[in-house]
């Protein structure tokens, strides 16, 4: 059993760093969408809303690094890893019902595929500091 | 938008990363040189909040405004926020998070530039 705090540390920095930049850019655009044109797209800007408050959880969670926090993490990113999945087969077999793009959509191609990516990262790297 | 300006940012941002890289290679951790320049870029994203915010202002362009204006505050977030988090870690890896930190810039400089040209 290593010290549950070494999930913040070494490769964890940069994994941690890149769940805070979408936990702001994810948290920005759902309070700009459901601000300004919540009635264009209501699903999908509540599932923006939704990613964001998942990354939020799992940046707090996995920089805490504490044996609960640890738990909050998965949990987090387990949902971060279905949600895209869903989404991300969602939007391509149902693209009408998603007029504009959550962070999310088509496994998160608007930024570069990391949205897919992250959470698998994520999983992994919570069980190499188990 | 000031397109030098930008471009600028951009390769700036690009150099300070390629140098946190080559830090973290070397098993070194971040250094006053690389903060410096971090502190060089800062200053220029904030000469382009002011600059774009001026022009947004003055523009017959169809700019998404909130977006625009969204990505030129959140880009000065990124650095100061990334150099605190690498600041913490004694490893090489804060220089690696800084790194991550500033290809970021460019990202938003480049979306920046197409929000404005669309």
């Amino acid at each position: 059993m290593t010290d549950p705090a070494e999930t913040r540390h070494g490769p964890g920095r940069i994994l941690i760093l890149v769940y805070g930049i979408f936990a702001l850019a994810a948290t920005a655009r759902a309070g700009f969408q459901i601000a300004t044109q919540f009635s264009d797209a209501p699903i999908a800007y509540l599932l923006s809303a939704v990613a964001a408050v998942i990354y939020c959880a799992a940046t707090f969670a996995l920089a805490r690094a504490t044996k609960v926090s640890r738990r909050v993490a998965t949990t987090a990113i387990v949902i971060e890893l279905v949600g895209v999945i869903a989404i991300g087969a969602f939007s391509y077999a149902v693209p009408d019902d998603f007029p504009d793009a959550t962070v999310w959509s088509h496994f998160g191609q608007g930024y570069g595929f990391v949205p897919v990516v992250l959470p698998v990262l994520g999983l992994l790297w919570l069980r190499r500091t188990r | 938008m000031f397109e030098p300006l930008t471009w600028a940012l951009v390769a700036l941002s690009l150099a300070a990363m390629v140098y946190a890289i080559v830090l973290a290679a070397l098993d070194k951790r971040i250094n006053w040189t690389l903060l410096g320049v971090l502190g060089v870029i800062e200053v220029g994203l904030l000469a382009q909040l002011v600059i774009g915010i001026v022009q947004l202002a003055g523009t017959s362009r169809d700019v998404s405004g909130p977006f625009f204006v969204g990505y030129l505050i959140g880009s000065l977030i990124v650095l100061p926020l990334g150099a605190l988090w690498a600041l913490a870690e004694s490893s090489r890896w804060g220089a690696g998070a800084l790194a991550v930190a500033c290809l970021v810039i460019p990202v938003l400089e480049l979306r920046l530039h197409e929000i404005w040209t669309a």
